[in-house]
């Protein structure tokens, strides 16, 4: 009955590979947006990589959401996104990216399994 | 129509009851949200892209969705570990092995809790949810409190759900911001071998599966 989210069948080519560092874009954006505002600007690690799926900025706007974008998981450092983590320097966040919101970058290698 | 004549019910000085105790679910107007429910949902009918059927059918489908769901899954995954391999592999295929359809929705995933990591599940944005492995969420999961504070400050929450991590185990948020719900995996507990899979079921608990619990004896 709900299609509007289905994966896409033609996967296009993959920026990103798991362990590499990445940067969440610190872009404004105007509408519908999944990348959490708290991730902007901060430092990562590709954790994996979880398909493609269709573009909710598009999709939330009743447009096809097409061509389906990569999407990630990309594990932060607790110690990385907060000015006073109060947990030890282990903990770890874990979120679902966009690739249009991933920057390379040549940050350091944290996490990466 | 006017109501400007002076006769007027005020409850608070005129309590002989009217109505019985339990308000009607539709009492009082629509808000806005309703009506708007009311317009689409017509529309929609109106205009053939769903019938009523398709969505009572749809209705069911949730409801027959709880937590016991997602407690057979986990207790099936503790006691064949062919099974919890292939639940973390591919969810969605291991899923239909027990003829449970997780719909088209979204993408599930399984995170397992081990002596290194403890996961707990939150989504910041909205309150996306693995609904059909676990029904409706409940109504702290979709609190501003919980989804900001969890990110922030996971081991002050968890420990308000009365439990404590220790600080060598890390602590692994997961914010289900996309097509993605996840589901915790709870460690087995110690002192239940032998167990039944409805046996084990029975102590596995919606927040074991969010993970602002652990699983007890």
């Amino acid at each position: 009955m709900v299609r509007t989210r289905a994966r896409a069948d033609t996967p296009p080519a993959r920026r990103f590979s798991p362990g590499d560092a990445v940067r969440v874009s610190d872009r404004a954006v105007v509408g519908h947006c999944r990348t959490p505002w708290y991730l902007r600007g901060k430092t990562g690690v590709i954790a994996s990589v979880h398909g493609t799926f269709r573009d909710p900025e598009t999709l939330a706007y009743h447009r096809p959401g097409l061509p389906a974008l990569p999407l990630y998981k990309v594990r932060f450092r607790q110690r990385d996104l907060w000015g006073r983590y109060a947990g030890p320097p282990g903990d770890e966040l874990e979120v679902d990216i966009y690739e249009p919101w991933l920057e390379p970058t040549k940050g350091r290698m944290a996490n990466g399994e | 129509m006017h109501d400007d004549h002076d006769h007027h019910h005020d409850h608070d000085d005129h309590q002989h009851g009217h109505a019985p105790p339990q308000k009607d679910h539709d009492a009082g107007p629509m808000s806005a949200y309703e009506v708007l429910e009311e317009a689409v949902r017509s529309l929609l009918i109106e205009k053939g892209v769903l019938t009523a059927e398709e969505i009572a059918t749809q209705v069911d489908v949730m409801d027959s969705r709880s937590p016991a769901l997602g407690a057979k899954v986990v207790a099936r995954a503790w006691t064949d570990r062919t099974f919890k391999k292939r639940l973390i592999g591919d969810t969605r295929a291991a899923l239909a092995e027990l003829d449970i359809d997780i719909g088209a929705l979204a993408e599930f995933r399984v995170v397992e809790n081990t002596p290194e990591v403890h996961n707990v599940i939150v989504c910041t944005l909205c309150s996306c949810y693995p609904k059909m492995l676990l029904g409706i969420p409940p109504a702290w999961y979709k609190s501003l409190a919980y989804r900001s504070r969890t990110v922030v400050d996971p081991r002050g929450v968890l420990a308000e759900f009365g439990v404590a991590i220790p600080e060598d185990v890390t602590v692994r948020v997961h914010d289900s911001t996309a097509d993605l719900r996840y589901i915790v995996l709870p460690m087995r507990p110690k002192g239940t071998k032998g167990w039944s899979e409805d046996k084990l079921a029975a102590i596995i608990t919606r927040d074991c599966m969010i993970g602002t619990a652990l699983p007890h004896m």
